[in-house]
């Protein structure tokens, strides 16, 4: 029923997600040293949203992703989870609601897929409790909804990239969180295993009401699989909206300092972009004038 | 416990079992062989007493204590480099590499050389608060913000050269006798009796069995900094509290037996390769080990040159860089 191809469905607007909102923060600032990497920035994300995070290199969306997961601390603002402040909530508490994926997670080569997603199980478990029927069934879902059930004898190490991904995917659904935070889960994978994850994720945000926010490199696969782009530069939020709202030939080239083109999808209609080596597009205009 | 091992290792219960018997096995050997050997008949009685003083004598007042700190020793510095070794998630790591022990011996010989009349009691607790020492120096020459393995590792490489400086200055100055520091310096364990037991076997109970419990931890930190914190560790709180246990097992072991080498580094890889690479069970399997490993070499230690004997140290050496080097090239 989890089949990640099934997925690829149409956009849906942003306004039929709308639940209340999950996570706030507010008026964030993260610097490392004298470098501020965050300045004051704002944001809400609601129950069943399914967002991605654009921006430019060293424009703040990886640090955003990990301030909002409380691996780093901003010296200013607030994050609220639920609408309770993170900071008076343990460590353990929000990871039993919030689960944060990495760029490339690793972990002991021969540890099976299994007992990866067991480990997942650790906010709900105490140092001397023993595994519970509600840990199992939780682990059986998990491996269910990654499409890893049948891969879960291999170790990690016999994995292709598509399907470690997918176990890290099932590693941090066994907690049954409400929202899912993920750093470029597609920076490793071939299009074709990309395509599958974002469908997945597709596919986890629609059955199972998974809150889902991830920073991707790809501005088009944003615009492909987000219900909703938020495009960073230089530590602030410069647009958030839907795809189509975003993702323009005017905002991206200007968000990216670049020359792009954004087409429509022939089959969806949402935007792809085409970003143009700056002496080529010079050629097409002087050249080729009548076919641009 | 959680689901199937799975595969070509052991199950984990099946394999701490064997390992259990083969402690007791490794003991009795021990306790039997010596200038008078014992038959196993002479063996239990002397154990249990049934009017064989000869026996009693040998077995309760010369030999069982020996062959228990070496159980004890054994045990210690294997749960010290499974912990070091999921600390820093670093597969070379271990109570010397750190330079754990290497403080804790500093500690000791420092107590021994300054005040002679010292009661043995107090090595212990001092070894021990050498590697705490020694530990916090690594500690300190490695933060920056937050702990990352590697530069933990590379600290305590340039600990361990300082505080194995500092003891050879402190030994150069002293009058101490030649053979019982060499003996100290290699790891040996002659002439260990009831004290030795005591001092170390608290530690063992208590901090050892801590170490065995917080498997699960151990096995959280496996999956990385980010992970483990996402899954709700407060990671540096946590790595904290694993490497003052492991100081408090490497200094309660270098309190008896001086710097033993190899240990706490091979018997983790033991276990790990009988059983998976689930802490839980590693922690119970390579003490285990590591403590019939050490009762076999300290046996043979006393007896392959008998009446005379060499340091515990040198065999655990022999033995272990071997298997190390095959370890890696198995491994890699």
């Amino acid at each position: 029923m989890t089949a990640p191809e099934s997925a690829r469905g149409p956009q849906i607007p942003r306004s039929e997600a709308g639940g209340a909102p999950v996570l706030e923060a507010s008026d964030l600032v993260v610097s490392y040293g004298a470098r501020e990497v965050l300045r004051g920035l704002s944001l809400s994300f609601d129950e069943g949203e399914f967002a991605a995070i654009i921006g430019p290199n060293g424009s703040g969306k990886s640090t955003l992703l990990r301030t909002l997961a409380r691996l780093i601390r901003p010296q200013q603002g607030r994050i609220a989870f639920d609408g309770r402040d993170i900071e008076d909530t343990t460590p353990r508490d929000l990871a039993q609601r919030l689960a944060f994926l990495p760029q490339a997670p690793e972990g002991p080569a021969d540890l099976t897929i299994e007992d990866l997603v067991w480990r997942g199980r650790y906010p709900h478990r105490g140092l001397f409790a023993s595994a519970s029927a509600e840990d199992r069934a939780a682990v059986e879902r998990a491996l269910l909804q990654a499409g890893v059930d049948e891969l879960r004898h291999r170790a990690l190490a016999t994995l292709s990239g598509g399907e470690r991904q997918r176990a890290w995917i099932a590693m941090s659904l066994s907690r049954e969180p409400d929202l899912l935070l993920l750093d470029e889960p597609t920076t490793f994978l071939d299009i074709g295993h990309q395509a599958e994850l974002l469908g997945l994720l597709g596919t986890l945000n629609r059955e199972r009401g998974l809150t889902v926010v991830m920073v991707l490199h790809d501005v088009t696969q944003a615009a492909q699989y987000a219900r909703r782009v938020i495009a960073l530069h230089d530590g602030r939020v410069m647009h958030d909206g839907t795809p189509a709202e975003v993702v323009t030939a005017e905002r991206i080239s200007s968000l990216f300092d670049a020359t792009v083109d954004v087409l429509a999808d022939p089959v969806t209609g949402v935007p792809v972009v085409v970003p143009r080596a700056p002496t080529a597009v010079a050629d097409v205009d002087g050249s080729d004038s009548g076919d641009a | 416990m959680d689901s199937s091992a799975g595969g070509r290792q052991l199950a984990p219960t099946g394999a701490i079992a064997a390992a259990s018997l083969l402690l007791i096995v490794a003991i009795g050997i021990a306790v039997s062989l010596g200038a008078v050997r014992l038959s196993p008949d002479r063996l239990i009685g002397g154990l249990f007493d049934t009017g064989d003083a000869a026996a009693r004598q040998i077995v309760w007042h010369l030999r069982l204590p020996r062959v228990l700190v070496a159980a004890l020793v054994g045990a210690n510095l294997s749960l010290a480099g499974v912990l070091l070794q999921g600390v820093t998630r670093n597969p070379l790591a271990g109570p010397h590499v750190l330079g754990l022990s290497a403080g804790a011996g500093f500690a000791a010989i420092t107590v021994v050389v300054i005040a002679p009349g010292a009661p043995v009691e107090l090595a212990a607790p001092a070894a021990f608060a050498g590697a705490i020492a020694a530990a916090l120096v690594v500690y300190g020459l490695a933060w920056r913000g937050g702990i990352s393995p590697v530069r933990f590792a590379l600290s305590g490489v340039a600990t361990a050269a300082l505080f194995a400086a500092l003891s050879t200055a402190v030994l150069a100055s002293s009058d101490l006798f030649t053979q019982s520091v060499l003996s100290f310096l290699a790891g040996g364990l002659f002439s260990r009796d009831w004290d030795d037991v005591r001092q170390i076997f608290p530690y063992t109970l208590v901090i050892g069995g801590a170490a065995v419990v917080v498997g699960g931890t151990l096995n959280v930190l496996a999956l990385g900094d980010d992970i483990a914190r996402s899954l709700g560790m407060r990671v540096e709180r946590t790595r904290l509290f694993l490497v003052v246990l492991a100081a408090g097992l490497a200094g309660s072991a270098v309190a008896v037996s001086g710097m033993l080498a190899f240990v706490g580094l091979v018997m983790p890889h033991v276990a790990r390769l009988i059983v998976g690479n689930d802490n839980r069970v590693i922690a119970p399997l390579a003490a285990l080990l590591g403590a019939s490993l050490l009762v076999f070499a300290d046996t043979f230690a006393r007896l392959v040159i008998a009446p005379a004997e060499i340091p515990v140290g040198i065999v655990t050496a022999v033995i272990g860089a071997p298997v190390f080097l095959l370890l890696i090239r198995t491994r890699t």
